[in-house]
Order: structure tokens, then C-alpha cells, then sequence
């Protein structure tokens, strides 16, 4: 037993059953179906824009880049155009990478010894289950706006179509909830059972697994096992939308589990890691172009400093350097 | 290098599983061998740094000023709000652990507090304190803790345990850059007068004499008319280097360790080969300045003003001599600063022209801004158009592999230029495993102002990823020559080979270069640019001239 994570288990469990209690036996819906999705809206686009409005107020004073390739120097030496970009184009085929395929994870190596031999093996196992948690959890949320736009619109049919394409059982099985759950709880494993990674880890990385977890779920016990009433949940999700918020009847404490889990995420998203997803467009060693040299970049706090001049240079070895024969300024 | 067990006694006791205690809970231990001795206040002071005192790294009072952790919060705030990458680089680590294993030293040494996620995290746990919502809520459940003298002194030590190489950056996926943390957290330490002395010593000597070293400027002359008589002796020809010449085409600048020791030397006597060769093939004017004697810049790991000092020189002297541009030298972590730093810092630079090579007409625009060209990309055009007259079977008896210097590879993109240059200059050149170069090349253990002696432990441990990958090409093709452009490397990495690969010796590529290159008016030259016979050579060179 490590305290890390069941400290985050715990209070996920006690989250559940808070919404649980509160929705099913305190008849607290009003709370938990109407004022804490509003609240947790709210808190999650002020605190995003806080966070990143934030770090935007900070300057970049240094172009850094992380070079992970040939720089653009002699014209006929094939340059790497988008692992050590030089153009503007280069950053933004950079950013789509890094964002939309984890590219600096994918050169993720593991180190191993052999004897007295060290080695390094392509280490894919991350990237994959990062992939797809993402990708999954993504369609998840598209997929979701079903309940919020009436009709419902065409992409989100379109994606659902191609996310339950192997048509499993009724309702037919969507493969992003199954992805998601199944990924969540690779990464979470992974963290409890390496060491590296168990010692590495905080609360605050078991939480949102944990969390994420659950939300899944829930969400899959709804859709395949309790079988929710559909309509009226989207009663309440389209009343929520439109500003005109509604309690309908036979919508279980379950749900209520489900929206206060997500609500609960959307709250802590802007005070914790999770806000990776807006520091990965903004890493100053990612998404500046490698063409310091070329062109100047300009830092907005850049001051004079105290210098040693050449004045002050000759003048104390100034007879030491005529002696040498090294040509001076004065007294030659 | 004596306290240390025998190398495959130091590999077999290698152990990554990390201890039963959390590292909040782990207490720190200064151990001898890894760190490295507390600044002079003497070099301190010159420099005008604040809290300048005798201090001793492994004795419980650190004669800290009385309200140090005050100059700390307020350092930290100040640097947050001047610097996006550390704000960034606080808040979105999502302890992934991609990087843990790509540490040199923690490759070497197992210490947890070496993967680069934990050494952000040792300030991290501070800033959660001090600057976040929920690490003031959870505490240290949320992995905050307040700053107090352990802390500290957790920082120091593990601080100046990492060499800025970038290795971590390469895989993050956020880009998340720990030579900027280390960067950013030796600045805050300095608030406090808590430098080591192997960097701010030579940060003083470079302030005041122009180089590291401390060399002033007669003895600079001498130890450079030193290598024109060992030149004349290898060669047949007297080279005549120019100082602080008015009116120079270029400035050349180069670090000042290659003036000091061996094998750098050897390269410093390859540049004037080199530059002795153009100028008397085709007129080449260059000059060197004992001003700006120093390409390193120490000042790089103290912080960003000291290494704003240092560089002035730099442009300063190229405005007073008017040359039309700078030509650089070998050095990692200079050309770091030289490449994403100087222009910003200390230009803009209308007095220069874009750089032209005199010779084959190239115009480099790639550094059009900054007008400072890498001597490998200055080289690599000279034999593209056919310029240099070579000869690669005088280095015929070695074997070559190439170390990527981290700062070039990682923070300036110079991979083929070098490779280029040597396989025009070498027939024998073999990489080393590709998880170990270029873009992903290991760092020497000795970079950022950690190569002195004290920290003999903490070099090699940290050097072994390196010498292990030197020792398989050494193994497989009997490689038997290191080669590198950086000076660090060449003080460093004849350590390392001692220590882990005693077969294989260490040079820059413009010995390589020069060792090649046939100069007109030589004579035999039965010996490299060390005096060391060249084996085999006399016979086939004795056969060609009875040919004749």
C-alpha cells in the first residue's frame, strides 16, 4: 500500500459517494445537476485563460529551441525541417506533431544494462497508451456533444458511426470509452508498479487517473448495464446549454455520479498538471524557430550591464603588451 | 581518480532501484567526490557578486545571509515573471518519467534525484509552496514543502550535478528543459554567494583578462609563439598569427583552454596551420585578440547577466579591430551562448557585414544577424568547393569516432557539418550506436563548469554513458581516436578514457584537419602535430619521391 495513490482513491471514492448520496438520498439534484456543472464551466474557462494568460504575460527574452536534428547552414546540407525547424512553417509542422502525435515521446528510449554493457531500446509502450488515452478520451468528449445540441450534429453522428463500427451488442459498443478505461488504467499501473515511477509519483498524478477512471466508468455502466433514460438526461444537458436548467424525472444517481466526476475534473483542471494542454503550444523549446543567428530576436527586458572595456583592459596591462609587441591604443 | 573502485567494480555496483524512503523524506548527503569546492570570495568580489564569504559545502553552517529565504521567494518571483519557459516548465510536468533514464548521471550514479523529472521537482516542491493554490491547500501531500537550509542545500548539491545538456529536453513531450531549470536555479543560488569555485574563478579571470585562464595578454602571445616553434618543428613552416590587428578581415575567437592543455593545444595549433594555409594561398586576414581571448562563458553558469558581461567582449573588440566578421572556434557550450544568446543580448551588430567567406564567396546567411560563423561550417564550405589541399591517409593509423558536444547538437543543430569534415580528412571513421549521437549524444560528465578535480566521482560516473558507447566501437572496430569540437570535452574526456577506455585518446577536429592538410612549402612530416611519429608513413612518402 502506498499513500500516494490511496490518498487519490479515497477521495474519489468519497466523491462518488458524495454525489451519490447527495442526488439519490438528500434529493440535492438541483445542487448537483444544475449549480455544480454551471460552477465547474466557469471555473474551468476562467482558469484556463487565467493560467494561460499567465504565462503569456511572462516574455520569451531567449530564442531556445531544442534542436533534435541538422541545423540550416550550408545551402546543399540537407537540414532537418521540422525536428530542428528554421521557418515558420517548420514550427507549426513541429507543433502539429508534437501535439497530434507525441512526437518527442515517440523517441522514447529505455536505458538497460547488460553486463557491462548499457543499451537503449525503443521504448513504445508510452507513446502508444498516451496516443490512444488521448485520442479516446477526445472522441469521448465529441461524442458527448450529442447531449448538448439538438439535432444532434452531423460530425458527432459521423464519429459515432466510425467509433461503434464493430456494431458489439445494444446499444452498440463505442471503442472510445472501452480505450479510454483500458489506457487510464495502463498508465495508472504503470505508475504503481515500476519503481522509477512509483517514486516519482504524487497524489496529484494518481487523482485525475483515479478520477478519469471512474468517470469511464460510470459512464459505460450507464450506457450498456443500468441503461439511462437517454432522453431525459439530455433534457437536463440541453437545459444546461440553452440557460433554461431543468430536473427531469428518472434520471438516476448514477448520472449524477457521472456529471459531478466530470464536473469535479473540469474544476481541478486549471490547478493542476492537466494544464499540459495548454503549456504544450507554448514551450518556448518547441515552438520558436532555430534561426537565432539569422534573425534577432529582441528580449523586452534586456538591460546594460557593467562591463570590463578594452580601455580599462589596456590600461592595466598596457606596458606588459607594448613589451610583447601586441599593438595599443595609447602611448605606443 | 584514486578513491575510485576499478571500472568494472563501478559498473557492477551500479543500482537504479531507488530507496525505500520517499525523496521529500530522503535526506541529503554532500558526499566527497561529487561536489565541487565553494566559491573564492576573492573572484566573487571582483566580479561585484552579492554574499561573498568563506563557506564550506560540507559543514552544517552555510553562513547564509539572515533573511536568504526572502532573496529567494523574491528571486523566484522576479525570474517567473522574466522567463515564460520556467513558469511553463513549473506547471505542466505531468511526471510522465520519459525522462528519468536519459541522464548521464543518472545513468552513473543511480541516484534518484538525478532523473531530470526529480531535479525540476526539488524546486517544483518550493514553487508549489510559494506560488500555487493547491500546494498551499494539500501541502506536502500535493508535493510542496517549504524552503528551509535542507532544501537548499538539496539544490545546491543536485544542481550542480547536472551539465545543461539537454539530453532530457530532446524527450519530453513538452519540451521541458532542465539545463533552463539548472540554468534559472544556480542564478537564484548565486543570490546567496552559493557558486562553486571552478566557475566563478574563471568568471572573474574572464572579466578581468579576457579569457578563463586568467592569462594576460603577453603571456597569451607567448604560449601561442610556444606552438609556432612546435609547429615549425612538425611541419617545416613558421606560421605568423596576428593579434589585435586593426583593419582584420575576421576575428577569430576560440576557447582559452585550447591555448592551456593538452590535447587542446594540438588544436589551437590546427587553426594556425589553418589559418597560415589560407593566407598563404589565397591572402586570408585574420586576427586573434587577447582581449576577447575566451570563447567559453562561464558566466553562462552563474547567470544571464554575468554571461551578458562576459560576451560583450566579444562584439566590442570586433567593433574596435573593424573586422567584417567573427569566425568561432571549438567549444560547446560557447556556441550555445553564440548561437541562441549573443545577438539578443548584446547586438544588434550594423558595424559587421553578413558573413562572406573571402575564399569561395559563400554567404552565410544562416548567420546574417548574428555574423559569427562555427570554423565547421567555415571548413565544410572550404573542401565542398575544393579549397583545402588534402591528404587523409596521414591519418591513416586511426580509427575516429565522433562525440556530438551537447550544446551544439541540442542547442544549435551542428551534426553533419563536423562529420562532413572529418570523413574528408579521415579514411577511418566509424559512429557510435545511434541512441548515443547526434541529437541524443551523452554528455562528456563534465559540461557547465564541473570539470574540476574534486568532483572526480561525479565526472566519471557521469562520463560512463559515454565512454561505454566509445568502448563499443572501440571493441568492434577498434576505434582508437575520440574526436570532438568542444573544448570541455578535450580537458574532459582524456579523464574518461583514462578511467574507462585507456585504448582510445581524444582530439579536436581541427587537429584532425590540420594533420591532414598539405602545406605549401612543408617538409617530410614523419610526425602528427604532436611529435608523434606517424606509423607506416615514411616509406610509401620516400617511395613517391624516388618515383619522381
Amino acid at each position: 500500500m502506498n499513500v500516494k495513490y490511496m490518498f487519490s482513491l479515497v477521495a474519489v471514492l468519497l466523491l462518488i459517494l458524495l454525489a451519490y448520496a447527495g442526488a439519490e438520498a438528500a434529493g440535492m439534484k438541483t445542487f448537483f445537476g444544475i449549480f455544480i456543472p454551471y460552477l465547474a464551466v466557469a471555473v474551468f474557462l476562467i482558469g484556463f485563460i487565467w493560467k494561460v494568460v499567465g504565462w503569456a504575460r511572462s516574455p520569451v527574452p531567449f530564442r531556445i529551441p531544442t534542436t533534435c536534428g541538422q541545423q540550416k547552414s550550408l545551402p546543399w546540407m540537407k537540414y532537418s525541417y521540422t525536428d530542428c525547424p528554421y521557418t515558420k512553417t517548420g514550427v507549426v509542422l513541429r507543433m502539429i506533431l508534437e501535439v497530434t502525435l507525441f512526437r518527442s515521446l515517440f523517441r522514447n528510449i529505455k536505458f538497460e544494462q547488460h553486463g557491462d554493457r548499457l543499451v537503449y531500446r525503443w521504448e513504445k509502450w508510452l507513446w502508444v497508451a498516451a496516443l490512444l488515452f488521448h485520442y479516446a478520451f477526445l472522441v469521448t468528449v465529441i461524442r458527448h456533444l450529442r447531449f448538448f445540441a439538438e439535432p444532434t450534429p452531423f460530425f458527432v453522428q459521423w464519429l459515432e458511426g466510425l467509433d461503434g463500427f464493430m456494431q458489439i451488442g445494444l446499444p452498440g459498443l463505442f471503442l472510445s470509452g472501452v480505450v479510454l478505461a483500458a489506457a487510464a488504467i495502463y498508465l495508472l499501473l504503470r505508475r504503481m508498479l515500476m519503481s522509477e515511477m512509483r517514486y516519482i509519483s504524487l497524489p496529484s498524478d494518481y487523482f485525475p487517473l483515479f478520477l478519469i477512471i471512474a468517470i469511464a466508468v460510470s459512464g459505460i455502466m450507464m450506457r450498456y448495464f443500468t441503461k439511462v433514460d437517454v432522453v431525459a438526461v439530455k433534457e437536463l444537458t440541453l437545459g444546461l446549454v440553452t440557460f433554461g436548467p431543468t430536473i427531469p424525472e428518472g434520471v438516476g444517481g448514477l448520472f449524477y455520479v457521472h456529471m459531478f466526476l466530470v464536473s469535479v475534473l473540469l474544476i481541478y483542471f486549471p490547478f493542476s498538471k492537466l494544464m499540459h494542454l495548454g503549456g504544450v503550444f507554448m514551450s518556448p523549446t518547441r515552438n520558436l524557430p532555430n534561426n537565432s543567428r539569422a534573425v534577432r530576436h529582441v528580449n523586452p527586458w534586456n538591460y546594460p550591464v557593467k562591463v570590463h572595456t578594452y580601455e580599462e583592459y589596456e590600461d592595466e596591462f598596457r606596458e606588459k603588451m607594448i613589451e610583447a609587441g601586441l599593438p595599443v591604443e595609447k602611448g605606443a | 581518480m584514486s578513491d575510485l573502485p576499478k571500472p568494472e567494480e563501478s559498473l557492477s555496483n551500479l543500482d537504479h532501484e531507488p530507496p525505500q524512503t520517499g525523496w521529500l523524506d530522503t535526506p541529503i548527503d554532500i558526499r566527497k567526490g561529487m561536489y565541487c569546492y565553494a566559491a573564492n570570495p576573492k573572484s566573487q568580489k571582483y566580479v561585484g557578486f552579492p554574499h561573498a564569504r568563506e563557506w564550506n559545502p560540507v559543514e552544517d553552517d552555510w553562513k547564509l545571509p539572515e533573511n536568504w529565504q526572502e532573496i529567494l521567494h523574491q528571486g523566484f518571483k522576479e525570474r517567473l515573471d522574466r522567463f515564460r519557459s520556467v513558469k511553463i516548465f513549473m506547471d505542466t510536468c505531468v511526471r510522465c518519467g520519459a525522462c528519468a533514464d536519459k541522464c548521464h548521471f543518472f545513468i552513473g550514479t543511480g541516484d534518484p534525484k538525478n532523473m531530470p523529472v526529480l531535479r525540476a521537482e526539488l524546486l517544483r516542491s518550493v514553487y508549489r509552496n510559494d506560488f500555487t493554490l493547491l500546494g498551499k491547500i494539500l501541502g506536502k501531500l500535493n508535493g510542496a514543502r517549504p524552503m528551509t537550509e535542507n532544501v537548499l542545500k538539496e539544490w545546491w548539491y543536485y544542481l550542480f550535478q547536472c551539465s545543461e545538456c539537454r539530453r532530457c529536453s530532446v524527450f519530453c513531450p513538452y519540451g521541458i528543459d532542465t539545463a533552463e531549470i539548472t540554468i534559472f536555479g544556480r542564478e537564484l543560488l548565486n543570490l546567496l554567494g552559493l557558486n562553486i569555485d571552478w566557475i566563478a574563478t574563471p568568471v572573474a579571470n574572464c572579466y578581468r583578462t579576457g579569457n578563463h585562464l586568467g592569462i594576460q595578454p603577453h603571456a597569451f602571445k607567448d604560449m601561442l609563439d610556444f606552438f609556432v616553434d612546435d609547429i615549425e618543428e612538425f611541419v617545416g613552416v613558421r606560421v605568423e598569427p596576428q593579434y589585435n590587428k586593426k583593419g582584420a578581415d575576421i576575428l577569430f575567437i576560440t576557447p582559452s583552454g585550447d591555448v592551456f592543455a593538452d590535447p587542446g593545444t594540438y588544436t589551437a595549433m590546427g587553426y594556425m596551420l589553418l589559418f597560415h594555409y589560407l593566407k598563404e594561398r589565397y591572402g586570408f586576414d585574420i586576427t586573434w585578440s587577447t582581449y576577447a581571448s575566451e570563447g567559453g562563458n562561464f558566466g553562462f553558469f552563474t547567470s544571464h547577466e554575468t554571461m551578458k558581461r562576459l560576451n560583450s567582449k566579444m562584439y566590442a573588440e570586433a567593433k574596435r579591430l573593424g573586422v567584417k566578421w567573427i569566425l568561432g572556434g571549438e567549444c560547446g557550450h560557447m556556441w550555445r551562448v553564440i548561437h541562441q544568446y549573443m545577438d539578443t543580448m548584446n547586438g544588434p551588430t550594423d558595424f559587421m557585414e553578413t558573413p562572406v567567406n573571402p575564399i569561395t564567396g559563400t554567404v552565410f546567411e544562416n548567420a546574417k544577424s548574428t555574423k559569427m560563423v562555427h570554423i565547421m561550417e567555415f571548413l565544410a564550405d572550404l573542401i565542398k568547393h575544393d579549397k583545402l589541399e588534402l591528404n587523409p591517409k596521414r591519418n591513416d593509423h586511426l580509427k575516429v569516432t565522433f562525440h556530438d558536444s551537447c550544446n551544439p547538437a541540442r542547442g544549435m543543430g551542428l551534426l553533419d557539418e563536423p562529420r562532413y569534415v572529418i570523413n574528408n580528412v579521415c579514411n577511418n571513421f566509424y559512429e557510435m550506436p545511434a541512441n548515443t549521437i547526434r541529437e541524443q549524444t551523452f554528455c562528456c560528465g563534465s559540461g557547465s563548469g564541473l570539470n574540476a578535480g574534486e568532483d572526480m566521482e561525479l565526472r566519471l560516473m557521469g562520463s560512463l554513458p559515454r565512454a561505454n558507447a566509445v568502448k563499443y566501437v572501440h571493441e568492434k572496430y577498434g576505434v582508437n581516436m575520440l574526436s570532438c569540437v568542444c573544448a570541455i570535452d578535450r580537458a574532459a574526456l582524456p579523464a574518461m578514457t583514462e578511467y574507462w577506455t585507456p585504448e582510445v585518446d581524444v582530439t579536436g577536429v581541427c587537429e584532425l584537419v590540420a594533420n591532414a592538410l598539405v602545406i605549401p612549402g612543408e617538409h617530410d612530416r614523419p610526425t602528427d602535430l604532436r611529435g608523434e611519429d606517424l606509423p607506416g608513413w615514411e616509406e610509401p612518402e620516400r617511395e613517391e619521391k624516388d618515383a619522381e
